[in-house]
């Protein structure tokens, strides 16, 4: 366990360290100096840069850089808002896309569960057709789908939530967003767990607490849901990736102030500094949950833990 | 215990009736079926999936000619056709493609012909205009024709990247696995969101960049699956035998190990797709797409967002022909992972 855990740990930091040393070499590939103005001259060039470790080493400033990053310190946005710590921007706006994000995923995993239990539960039925076009359709349809026809139905012509997200009205504002961001997690893992339950509910333990003659009740929720819950962790990471690039479409439906559409505007208003950092928090959210994953599923099943093991010597 | 005795007089003469030939069970022989035909056979009986497969025919029908069909081309604009909502010439009563603007106002539609006023009613415009006064129609299966673009690049990485990767990662082992085994692990720890944004940054927003986007990023699921299965196979006795008769390396791995694999790995092309084709819709969206006057299904949504309110037909048909076709690649995959696998549904 120890050097499972080792080893997926130690390829989350190389990881991050490849993510900087990328970072790091398109910040040097851009066209042009911050001191590219033609009054000054060459020895106060020398002198600035000289005073932000501009003069020494590459390896050295990549150390710098690293210490920086790591440290939180993302630098100034030069357009965007000009001269503001990247740091605060970020901070402003992370907290609003963690929470539609975490709603979105309580949302989804409430209600696919949910979904996939009654139809394993009453197989074939219209209930079971249902979900299951349902989950189809999650999958298949790009969350934006979902966000701009709330967006013009119930935002626009029915008006009965905001079309825009305001601070004033943050809980209202973020309904809408949240349901078409919960698509994605409702369809998976009502697939998932459609298909758990029916291998669990066929297996022999539970004919035999069937058997027994405990409730259905507790059959289900003790017997059956514990055990077909633990392999609803490997939906985990696809789902953060479809949180990150819907959030980012999806706060720019809704005019969301998050960092989705802080880095959309970001590109296209060329600012570097801010892309790269918001790029960085990306990475750095995406590989801990992948880390957390990916122990998790040694924690919860050994035989995983070792069939990846063994699969990887 | 009881004895025979007994146990015969519980049994009843009545008990028995002389069998009849229909009781009698006849073992049903079924012919031998290949696997290939097995599949089809399998996939043809799937209707979410031969659904697919007909939706995706039409839509690839419609990229090819619908441009031509309508008359028009993608770029042409028409100052003086600007916004008109879809209209069919001769229609103007018909509920659908009449050409009626509606406007609301407070939520009170407000509905008017646009066609009628402006006296232009032989004028067709299926799915309208945009704001330059370009034919929705054309432009829309214009910017299909990039989104089938992008799922022959998926399917092309995925076949010479992704498959030749895991087949010769999986088939070689030791050390060389090894190697290739922490450049996936590392690849697929970074978020490809990331690495799309960065890389369409640094080179121009366009066709080339997204294809080298999608370079990076798609193949990794299919090394995956091939190494897996190349792991399973390569020890069992045929490829043994194949070595023993002194078959070459490559011969052994795309003669011997291949052809059976090889319905794992249409199904996981299939599911690329889907992936390739929302990256490249999702770039356009946030502003990274092809760049004017081309159109993808995409940008022109991205386009029609901002204007949703006033003229929803904009994003109705791009949105509509993009989920179409999402789903149908969708369905298509389900199926063809049935058929090929049947033990394999609904995982």
């Amino acid at each position: 366990m120890f050097k499972y855990v080792l080893k997926r740990v130690l390829i989350s930091v190389v990881t991050v360290l490849i993510i900087l040393a990328v970072l790091f070499t398109m910040l040097h590939s851009m066209p042009g100096s911050p001191f590219n103005d033609e009054k000054i001259t060459a020895v106060q060039r020398a002198n600035l840069e000289a005073k932000y470790g501009l003069d020494k080493p590459l390896p050295v400033q990549f150390v710098n850089y690293l210490k920086a990053m790591l440290s939180g310190d993302f630098g100034v946005s030069y357009v965007i808002q000009k001269n503001m710590p990247i740091a605060s921007l970020l901070r402003a706006r992370i907290m609003v896309s963690i929470r539609i994000g975490v709603q979105a995923v309580a949302l989804g995993t409430l209600i696919g569960l949910l979904m996939g239990i009654v139809a394993a539960m009453k197989r074939n039925s219209f209930l079971d057709t249902f979900a299951t076009v349902v989950s189809v359709i999650g999958v298949a349809f790009p969350s934006y789908v979902f966000a701009m026809a709330m967006s013009y139905f119930i935002g626009f012509r029915l008006g009965w939530l905001p079309l825009l997200y305001s601070t004033a009205d943050a809980a209202r504002s973020t309904v809408m967003p949240t349901i078409s961001l919960s698509m994605f997690s409702m369809a998976t893992v009502a697939r998932f767990a459609r298909t758990e339950m029916v291998e669990v509910m066929g297996s022999d333990y539970m004919l035999l607490a069937d058997s027994k003659g405990i409730s259905s009740f507790r059959l289900l929720g003790v017997h059956g849901l514990r055990n077909a819950l633990i392999p609803i962790v490997t939906v985990l990471a696809p789902l953060t990736v479809e949180l990150m690039t819907g959030s980012l479409v999806v706060e720019q439906i809704f005019a969301i102030p998050g960092i989705g559409s802080l880095l959309v505007s970001a590109i296209q208003f060329n600012d570097y500094n801010v892309v790269l950092a918001v790029v960085f928090v990306y990475s750095i959210m995406f590989i801990s949950v992948m880390l957390i994953v990916d122990i998790l599923y040694g924690v919860i099943d050994p035989r995983i833990r070792l069939a990846k093991e063994d699969a990887s010597t | 215990m009881m004895t025979a005795k007994e146990y015969a007089s519980l049994v009843e003469r009545e008990d028995f009736v002389p069998a009849q030939n229909r009781d009698l069970g006849i073992d049903k022989v079924y012919s031998a079926q290949s696997f290939w035909k097995d599949a089809l056979g399998r996939f043809v009986k799937n209707r979410g999936a031969v659904f697919g497969l007909v939706m995706i025919v039409l839509i690839v029908v419609m990229a090819f000619a619908g441009p031509t069909l309508s008359g028009y081309d993608y770029r042409t604009q028409d100052m003086s056709q600007r916004n008109l909502p879809p209209h069919i010439a001769g229609w103007e009563s018909a509920p659908v493609f009449s050409g009626v603007y509606t406007q609301y106002v407070n939520g009170e539609p407000i509905r008017s012909n646009v066609y009628t006023q402006k006296g232009i009613e032989d004028v067709t415009h299926i799915f309208g205009t945009d704001a330059l006064g370009r034919d929705q129609f054309a432009r829309t299966w214009t910017g299909t024709r990039v989104s089938l673009y992008v799922a022959l690049v998926a399917i092309l990485i995925d076949t010479f990247v992704g498959m030749s990767f895991g087949l010769v990662s999986g088939y070689y082992g030791g050390k060389l696995d090894f190697f290739l085994q922490r450049i996936v692990e590392i690849l697929s720890t970074i978020p490809t969101t990331v690495i799309v944004t960065l890389l369409i940054v640094v080179m121009k927003p366009g066709l080339t960049s997204i294809t080298v986007a999608l370079m990076i990023t798609e193949w990794i699921g299919m090394s995956r699956v091939t190494r897996a299965q190349t792991l399973r196979l390569k020890e069992r006795e045929f490829v043994l035998a194949s070595r023993t008769l002194g078959e070459s390396t490559f011969s052994i791995i795309f003669r011997e190990i291949l052809p059976n694999i090889f319905g794992q790995i249409i199904v996981m092309c299939m599911m690329t797709i889907p992936n390739a084709i929302f990256t490249e819709a999702f770039l356009a969206f946030i502003g990274l797409g092809i760049p004017a006057p081309l159109a993808s299904l995409g940008s022109l949504i991205s386009d029609g967002f901002k204007s949703m309110t006033m003229y929803p037909f904009l994003v109705l048909f791009p949105v509509t022909v993009l989920a179409l076709l999402m789903l149908s690649f969708n369905l298509m995959a389900d199926g063809l992972r049935d058929a090929f696998d049947p033990k394999m549904k609904e995982m």
